[in-house]
């Protein structure tokens, strides 16, 4: 069922989501950017449809919703472990078609307590993001969400299909009216993927142009809608040594450390061997095991990247040169 | 409150029954511990306040798991320097799939471990010494020297079952064992059907890299190779990534891989 709504009656659905749902969008936060006098579209709580960025794709994704940047796991007091509580507030999250599609089951304890309590809603993509390759990842349409919500001249469009909801839509005044959420049907960039990549290929020197160019400072990583990796790391608190805290910890693959272990042995040095890892992970290992490709085809890694190095690019390259390589066999 | 079932992060409370000290850098902790576990599978020793390390069981008893440790990284230094016997500390496991033992009942069996390695497969050796198949056990250990060898009452026991080589890669002079690197030893062990011999190679992976080229030039399939290994690891449940190698994770498809499956994983 679909509703259209001036902004003022749209606000007063938020308003009746908000008895029960606190509700997490991108939101344009003026200065708070890496550089001095630069913006930056970070995820946040808001109530007002004017206050969320639907026009542009946010820098950082929605994922700190579930995966929180720092997540204390057990607190302990002398011998006593405890499970760290969480807000169990249930959430609605104002997400694009691709970071729906990046959330696939996960049956990790301190996720699934997160997800439980979390609703998606969509927001319609009235045009292509910079850097993205979302329609050559099938990622740019998906009919898995509560409510979708397209803003276009002055009116808010919405789909709604979670029943529970219903009622805040209902009451708020809008048009019943047949609504269709926009998807892109063409990215910036197109990419083509290899369906199997040859065991040479982990070798390959095209590679080391990455090493060449990645500064591994694991931005990529950050602003991935998929990136789930932790370190779990124990603290005490100083002034009391037998109180502290465990914690997990989102970790990179790109930064160093990711591989080290006890005895000083580091398994993947360069930041080529880190490349490889982390692209054929999105575009083929995690395909292999699970069977659909982990990368959504988002653009923020390319957008984020301070040494310009372009996702799509790379894996164009790589299937050009498994092409290459199985072709000369 | 959510439905999410068992909380696989928690550690477990176990009493430290015993410390075997094998060198000074390496100890053997028995934990209490009850409940299923097979050799070459792992427990997260889990140390309120320092950390979790990933330990490979190295012996199994009724109420207890050894689990062996070099003196190497935060968590296993402070274990060396705060505990002794009766303390109480914390465990989650066992993790990882471990040896199938059956599988190398019945046949003719080669096993080159180096070091610490011996803990995984001291549990198969000691399965298999009590089977018919003892007498076609030959295993090759090795160790740096002779102050290092570790497990030096199982080696004794072992010697009377099986076919032992016990070898130092070197020896101060009037060393009477063997010394020389395990390799050495690989081209003249007796083995009657190289075609249906399988082999356990557990050690550093120069070390199994140099014994699977002796080892293969005697014809053994490197199908019929077992090899474990170890990466770093946060979770032990195939969530962290850290210790994913292609489409495998070494915590949960491992550490006991096959050989010809192995070295297809490029870190």
């Amino acid at each position: 069922m679909g509703f259209v709504y001036k902004t003022e009656e749209f606000n007063k659905v938020l308003e009746a989501l908000e008895r029960k749902y606190r509700i997490f969008a991108p939101v344009l936060k003026v200065g708070e950017g890496r550089f001095r006098d630069t913006d930056v579209i970070r995820y946040d709580y808001i109530s007002r449809i004017e206050d969320a960025e639907l026009e542009e794709r946010s820098d950082f994704s929605f994922k700190e919703i579930l995966i929180p940047l720092s997540e204390t796991m057990f607190y302990f007091t002398e011998n006593e472990i405890k499970e760290a509580d969480y807000d169990a507030r249930p959430v609605i999250v104002l997400m694009r078609s691709c970071d729906i599609q990046g959330n696939g089951p996960n049956n990790d304890w301190f996720y699934e307590r997160l997800r439980d309590r979390v609703k998606f809603a969509l927001i319609g993509c009235g045009k292509a993001c910079p850097n993205s390759f979302c329609v050559d990842m099938g990622s740019n349409k998906t009919d898995e969400y509560a409510f979708s919500i397209d803003v276009v001249d002055g009116k808010v469009y919405c789909d709604v299909k979670d029943d529970e909801l219903f009622a805040a839509f209902e009451g708020a005044g809008g048009l019943k009216d047949n609504v269709e959420p926009r998807f892109v049907t063409e990215a910036e960039f197109k990419v083509t993927r290899p369906e199997e990549v040859p065991i040479e290929l982990f070798k390959d020197p095209m590679w080391d142009e990455y090493t060449k160019r990645c500064v591994n400072c694991g931005r990529c990583n950050f602003v991935c809608p998929t990136c789930t990796c932790f370190t779990i790391q124990d603290v005490f608190y100083t002034d009391n040594g037998r109180v502290g805290e465990r914690r997990r910890v989102n970790a990179s693959c790109m930064v160093d450390g990711y591989t080290d272990v006890a005895g000083g042995l580091v398994m993947r040095k360069t930041n080529g061997e880190r490349m490889r890892f982390k692209v054929l992970h999105k575009v083929y290992d995690f395909r292999k095991r699970f069977g659909y490709d982990m990368c959504v085809g988002c653009g923020r890694c390319d957008t984020v990247c301070p040494e310009y190095i372009s996702f799509a690019n790379c894996i164009n390259k790589l299937n050009a040169r498994v092409k290459e390589v199985t072709e000369n066999v | 409150m959510c439905n999410c079932g068992k909380n696989e992060y928690t550690p477990v409370p176990s009493k430290l029954q015993d410390i075997i000290k094998h060198t000074a850098q390496e100890w053997t902790f028995r934990f209490t511990y009850v409940g299923d576990v097979k050799p070459g599978q792992f427990f997260q020793i889990s140390i309120p306040k320092v950390g979790e390390c990933p330990i490979s069981v190295s012996g199994i008893g009724p109420d207890y798991v050894d689990l062996t440790l070099r003196a190497v990284g935060k968590v296993t230094d402070y274990l060396f320097d705060n505990f002794k016997a009766g303390d109480s500390l914390f465990l989650r496991g066992p993790y990882g799939n471990g040896f199938d033992v059956h599988e190398f009942e019945g046949g003719e069996l080669i096993i080159v471990v180096g070091g610490t390695a011996v803990s995984p497969v001291r549990g198969v050796v000691q399965y298999l010494c009590e089977t018919e198949s003892a007498k076609d056990v030959h295993m090759i250990a090795g160790f740096k020297d002779p102050g290092e060898i570790m497990f030096k009452a199982d080696l004794k026991d072992w010697a009377e079952k099986i076919d032992l080589t016990l070898t130092v890669d070197g020896a101060p002079e009037g060393y009477e064992g063997k010394v020389g690197l395990v390799t050495k030893y690989i081209p003249d062990i007796p083995i009657r059907d190289i075609s249906k011999c399988k082999a356990i190679v557990v050690g550093p992976p120069p070390m199994i890299k140099f014994s699977m080229i002796e080892l293969v030039k005697r014809g053994l399939s490197e199908d019929n190779v077992w090899i474990s290994d170890s990466r770093r690891m946060s979770c032990g449940i195939g969530k962290c990534g850290h210790c994913r190698i292609n489409d495998k994770y070494v915590c949960i498809d491992g550490p006991v891989f096959k050989f010809s499956e192995h070295k297809t994983l490029i870190d």
